[in-house]
């Protein structure tokens, strides 16, 4: 193994399978640069014509939130029924509401 | 952490897998869960890997160009597999390098089965049908596998893996159509293959020693004696129909059970091959070494390159 050379970095593949659709994340894969990174996302994910369009970022920068943190993150939003339409008390004779 | 701390999170994780939420990679595991998920994984990932090689001895040597095509795609989505599942495993915090070394320096196990040469054509239609129907029923159940990444990955496999076994039973219906030579061929193929595919679904339940966990983290949804049923009472229909014969003399429908009775598999061969002295062991785990060094060079290469033009970037930009 080649320990003293670089590694090829980590990339997050994103996959648009239709016009229309929102890219979304497919998975990772090493490749050296980004070129080589798009050209190897296409051979890996999409051989069945998954797609119409490709992102790919190194992996290193992607900043996660921490499954954790996740009380102080989501949970003021649990006591918020306010923000929703049902919360809203309106007799049953209004319409288109 | 406190042993208490520990237990009550373990309590929590299991609850969680009992209501049929997903783990995904940062969330809180126990350390078993995590290194019993990078063993699997890595050995699926080294499975397609390895399991790339005793057909790719075919690719050049294909009967026409419609046969050419179809196993140089499947060998392909082979790769591309591996590729799923390495991902996958690396998101557990051990990386490709790490990876490829167990499978390298014979650390980490690949299926047993691709230890076996490939002598003729028909062995292409036999692991076809075979081996890629005795991994389907393997994997299928994966794709609800507790481990997020895992699961994702398995849905895409098992989407593509069924094509697999279809070209592969068509080159198996094709010879016993032809000739009387061709249906021997046929025949051949199907009496190496048969056991080992069997042997394939893993030992039988009473000698499978991660049975039990597994089935509580959803690693596996039935046991391997009941995988290997299902495999067997599949498939007979389907020999019936080449008009091939099952090399088992004790294979018989049980109109009691349900299902067929067959006969003895030889555990002894199969702890063989496990342990190194199948046919091809050495063989397959110095073409795949002889891989990857012989192809260091075009990765450096490629690296150095990036980092030139990294570096013209920057130059051009002050």
């Amino acid at each position: 193994m080649s320990d003293n050379k670089k590694n090829w970095p980590l990339w997050e593949v994103f996959v648009r399978s239709k016009n229309g659709l929102e890219h979304r994340h497919f998975g990772s894969l090493h490749a050296a640069d980004e070129e080589m990174a798009l050209e190897n996302a296409r051979d890996v994910y999409t051989r069945r014509s998954e797609g119409v369009s490709i992102w790919v970022v190194q992996s290193k920068n992607i900043t996660a939130s921490n499954p954790e943190e996740n009380g102080e993150m989501f949970e003021p939003a649990a006591d918020k029924v306010y923000r929703h339409p049902t919360f809203y008390d309106l007799p049953d004779e209004v319409k288109h509401m | 952490m406190s042993e208490q701390e520990v237990k009550n999170l373990e309590e929590i994780f299991e609850q969680k897998i009992a209501r049929d939420e997903k783990i995904e990679p940062k969330d809180w595991m126990p350390e078993k869960y995590r290194k019993t998920h990078i063993r699997q994984m890595s050995q699926h990932a080294h499975s397609e890997i390895i399991g790339m090689l005793p057909e790719g001895n075919w690719i050049t040597r294909a009967p026409s160009l419609r046969r050419k095509v179809a196993l140089l795609a499947k060998v392909q989505d082979e790769a591309g597999h591996g590729l799923y599942l390495y991902s996958a495993c690396e998101t557990l915090g051990i990386s490709r390098e790490e990876l490829y070394e167990q499978l390298h320096t014979g650390k980490a196990k690949y299926s047993s089965i691709f230890n076996y040469p490939t002598v003729t054509w028909a062995d292409m239609g036999a692991i076809g049908w075979l081996v890629d129907g005795a991994a389907i029923i393997n994997q299928v159940p994966l794709c609800s596998t507790s481990f997020g990444p895992y699961a994702r990955a398995m849905v895409r496999v098992c989407k593509e893996e069924s094509f697999h076994q279809r070209q592969g039973y068509e080159i198996m219906l094709t010879l016993c159509r032809g000739s009387e030579e061709q249906k021997q061929m046929a025949q051949d193929a199907l009496n190496r293959w048969w056991w080992p595919s069997l042997m394939m679904l893993g030992p039988t339940d009473d000698a499978s020693t991660h049975t039990e966990q597994s089935m509580k983290w959803k690693l596996k949804r039935k046991t391997n004696d009941e995988l290997r049923q299902q495999f067997i009472d599949q498939t007979i229909p389907q020999a019936d129909i080449l008009g091939l014969t099952i090399p088992d003399k004790d294979l018989k429908w049980n109109e009691e059970t349900g299902h067929y009775d067959f006969g003895e598999i030889n555990w002894d061969e199969f702890w063989q091959v496990v342990k190194g002295h199948g046919p091809c062991n050495k063989e397959r785990l110095q073409t795949r070494v002889d891989a990857w060094e012989n192809g260091a060079w075009v990765r450096d290469a490629a690296m150095a390159y990036s980092e030139k033009k990294a570096a013209k970037k920057v130059q051009k930009a002050s």
